[in-house]
């Protein structure tokens, strides 16, 4: 090539190059370079200098917003009525009803381009189950797991079961512990009015084998957006079923406590201010995507699967670790968060009052005119930044005094909170023990029980599974599933890898070519 | 946890309690291990548990925080221990010369009690581990009955780990209020026993049958250290030994490693995972069970 290239054509020619990606992932960057090279929605000078300082952050979801962050459609009402769109009748058996799922999905965007949520599965299924025998159904489901981890590679996507008993329910367990694929991701709703014992004990054993499910606290995400009305997507996300998330905008606290003089001047003055902005930056991505992108004009919203009303900003922080560390030095005091019960509660004092401002704020485009609140996992890009309100890298305490300390967060963190606890590998001869954890958690309060078996080669990096081997293998070969970059990525930049054992949770991918 | 501690009430000598175990028995356990041994094995991998403090002060110096500090108790030194200055970084383990450790909590029952109803969502109960937790076995009946006695605590099971050493009768004692024993068989013949650990095994073989017997027998432990303690020779009569234990018994094997160990079993060898599997198929022959193989070898 003779003639220069601008900056702008050089990116899409890296890409176009790249000997790593496939020509699918390429077409996914290249886009992603398109919209970013449109103008920013319009938004204040103020807004623009907090983004530019680091402390408010739009999780590169794009300049022009044209399709929600995360959509839950509701599968139900699809299988019932069949579609016009898609030129597809009602279900009438379960095979049917599989191979209506299988083509849905691939008309489900979110911000990775590939659904997030792929439905409550055994609610969904069981209408369809009839006279198949348990050996059908194991069958059936594991060549559609299969189907699911081959076509729509990306750990993101979540499949949600329980709280009931059911054979679908119980054969998914069987088969994802027995494939231990990346994808789909998992998600067992635990309620114990309604959960027997030795469910919960066959998912706790799925984590020794696996790494999942994710166990949620059905009861307390019930309470928030009513019985059956939710669903958890991607890592940890609670979100309003038949509607989801338009945009996640995320405050990194670490960088927005260093601004205040002490813990008043941060709850009462610095924390409003930035608040106030995330607001307008919600509201400016929203807006756009709710007015100019035709979005909700898709076949989606016409045939009842999603409702616009039904979309709510994400309101999400990270660096509670760091906040408390500093406003404890800026107090004079020697405890840590995680360790100490004053920083723990000055740690619990500011997600109280978090809460209370997004309950307090009124968006354009939100759930009943509101945000949800969120901490959020981290991405592949933080440094020195621990994710939501995890205890830092390294310095975890026991699993039992983890729990303790971060449970008095899980009431406020509306849209999802993940807390990652690291087991050493021997608890795999004895379940009973993940069990017990499990156990304890929801009833100290946490919403959702996420735990990693240190030697699995499946590991969470940040809310999505990569394979240890496979993160070994990216620099070198590429990889199948797209999430292993940003695992690649996330273990150099964060010393994922380096936890005790090791554990993360991420979420959301920065720009490739950057 | 360390309230005033009310006149009378029974106390221990506590250096270490785990929130979160795996590995000492059923489900999740509060393990608390007390100080002191009345075994002195050449392979102890924890040889700061075996004698209590005598408040020498050598350690003292050496602490890199000041966590240890020298005051007088009635004119004799005291060595305490500041928690909060602590680092756990173990150099005053390493320096002592008497087996001991200074970071040693005197702790009551009620102040158990009540860690442990912090806790009790999360266990299946609780085993007491020391050194030898034996050694103090009117507390481990006080702390055992109480937990049985109330209401929101009594489902938790409670396991001791022993060395074995324990009279039938001290078993007697405990037992109404004993769910489990984990015990440790070090070596067959007594002569080796009495080197290995300096005493012989009588009392240990006595514990085990009488606590199989009584229905309290949860785990025996074999170590392996190939090329020193006699199990592998002796693999016959271990195994008809074994095989005469009630089923529900878990036997499980330990491979020989150096972490912690101090002296002259540091030259041995360590048990690999061919010693171990090797073992595990001479004894199979006999016990014709399953029985539990390390996790992890280091
Ligand atoms: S473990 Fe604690 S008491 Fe012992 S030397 Fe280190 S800091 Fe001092
Ligand atoms: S721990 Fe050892 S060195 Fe320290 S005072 Fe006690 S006996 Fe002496």
């Amino acid at each position: 090539m003779t003639q220069a290239l601008s900056e702008l054509q050089q990116k899409f020619h890296n890409i176009i190059t790249n000997p790593n990606l496939s020509p699918k992932q390429k077409t996914h960057w290249l886009s992603l370079e398109a919209e970013a090279s449109l103008p920013y929605v319009a938004v204040s000078d103020a807004v623009r200098e907090v983004m530019a300082d680091g402390s408010v952050c739009d999780m590169f979801e794009g300049h022009a917003p044209f399709k929600p962050r995360y959509v839950l459609p509701d599968y139900a009402v699809f299988l019932k009525n069949g579609s016009e769109y898609l030129e597809l009748a009602p279900a009438q058996d379960f095979d049917d009803a599989l191979n209506m799922l299988s083509i849905i999905y691939h008309h489900v965007p979110s911000v990775t381009s590939i659904p997030v949520y792929l439905g409550q599965l055994d609610d969904l299924l069981m209408p369809y189950v009839g006279e198949l025998t348990d050996e059908q159904l194991y069958t059936k489901l594991k060549r559609f797991w299969i189907m699911l981890d081959r076509t729509l590679p990306d750990a993101f996507m979540h499949v949600n079961i329980g709280p009931a008993d059911s054979p679908v329910c119980r054969t998914i367990l069987k088969v994802d512990a027995e494939l231990k694929q990346i994808a789909p991701n998992l998600t067992f709703m635990y309620d114990p009015a309604v959960t027997p014992d030795d469910l919960l004990r066959q998912a706790a054993s799925n984590i020794c084998e696996c790494s999942k499910p994710h166990i949620a606290n059905y009861p307390m995400h019930a309470a928030a957006y009513g019985d059956k009305r939710f669903g958890i997507v991607s890592c940890y996300n609670s979100l309003p079923l038949c509607g989801g998330s338009n945009t996640l905008v995320r405050m990194n606290l670490k960088l927005v406590a260093a601004k205040a003089k002490d813990e008043a001047d941060f709850l009462e003055s610095v924390l409003p201010y930035h608040s106030e902005l995330m607001r307008e930056l919600m509201n400016a991505r929203s807006s756009f995507l709710h007015q100019d992108s035709n979005f909700f004009e898709s076949f989606l919203a016409k045939e009842g699967l999603i409702d616009e009303q039904r979309f709510a900003p994400m309101f999400g922080i990270y660096g509670m670790a760091e906040a408390v560390n500093q406003l404890m030095d800026k107090a004079g005091k020697a405890g840590r968060y995680g360790h100490d019960v004053e920083a723990n509660e000055l740690g619990h004092r500011i997600s109280a009052r978090l809460a209370q401002l997004v309950d307090e704020m009124t968006v354009t485009y939100g759930l009943n005119g509101k945000a949800v609140l969120h901490a959020q996992g981290g991405i592949s890009i933080d440094d020195a930044v621990t994710p939501g309100v995890r205890i830092p890298y390294g310095t975890e305490p026991d699993p039992v005094s983890y729990v303790q300390a971060t449970a008095g967060h899980h009431q406020y963190y509306t849209s999802g909170i993940s807390d990652i606890l690291t087991i050493d590998e021997t608890v795999k001869a004895n379940p009973e023990a993940m069990f017990n954890l499990a156990k304890g958690a929801l009833m100290a309060g946490y919403r959702e029980f996420t735990a990693n078996v240190a030697s699995n080669d499946l590991v969470r990096i940040t809310g999505y599974m990569v394979k240890l081997s496979d993160i070994a293998r990216y620099d070198d070969e590429g990889s199948r599933t797209n999430t292993t970059f940003l695992g690649a990525e996330a273990a150099k930049n964060t010393g994922v890898l380096e936890r005790m054992p090791r554990v993360a949770s991420l979420e959301m991918t920065p720009a490739l070519a950057r | 946890m360390t309230s005033a501690v009310k006149p009378l009430e029974r106390t221990a000598k506590v250096s270490r309690i785990l929130n979160f175990s795996c590995v000492d028995g059923p489900g999740n356990r509060m393990v608390i291990f007390l100080q002191g041994c009345n075994f002195n094995c050449i392979s102890c991998h924890n040889p700061h548990t075996i004698n209590h403090c005598n408040h020498c002060g050598d350690c003292v110096p050496h602490c890199p925080t000041g966590a240890l500090q020298i005051t007088k108790d009635t004119n004799e030194n005291k060595v305490t221990w500041v928690s909060s200055l602590c680092t756990q970084c173990d150099l005053c383990l390493d320096v002592c010369p008497h087996q001991s450790n200074p970071k040693i909590s005197e702790i009551s029952v009620s102040d158990l009690l009540a860690l442990i109803r912090k806790h009790h969502f999360f266990l299946s109960g609780i085993t007491v581990s020391g050194g030898e937790a034996t050694l103090q076995l009117p507390f481990i009946i006080a702390l055992f009955s109480a937990i049985k006695a109330d209401a929101e605590l009594s489902h938790l099971t409670c396991f001791i780990d022993s060395n074995g050493e324990l009279t039938l009768t001290g078993w007697d004692k405990v037992a109404p209020w004993l769910d489990g024993a984990m015990i440790d068989l070090k070596s067959w013949q007594s002569e080796t026993h009495q080197w290995l650990v300096g005493r012989n095994n009588h009392r240990v073989l006595a514990s085990i049958k009488h606590l199989a017997d009584l229905g309290k027998l949860h785990e025996v432990r074999l170590l392996h250290i190939p090329g020193k303690s006699d199990l592998d020779i002796e693999v016959a009569a271990v195994g008809k030994f074994l095989a005469g234990l009630p089923e529900s018994v878990n036997i499980r094997l330990n491979a020989f490693q150096h972490h912690g160990v101090v002296g002259e079993a540091l030259e041995w060898s360590k048990c690999s995972k061919s010693d171990i599997e090797y073992f595990h198929s001479l004894l199979y022959q006999y016990v014709r069970r399953p029985m539990s193989l390390p996790g992890v070898y280091s």
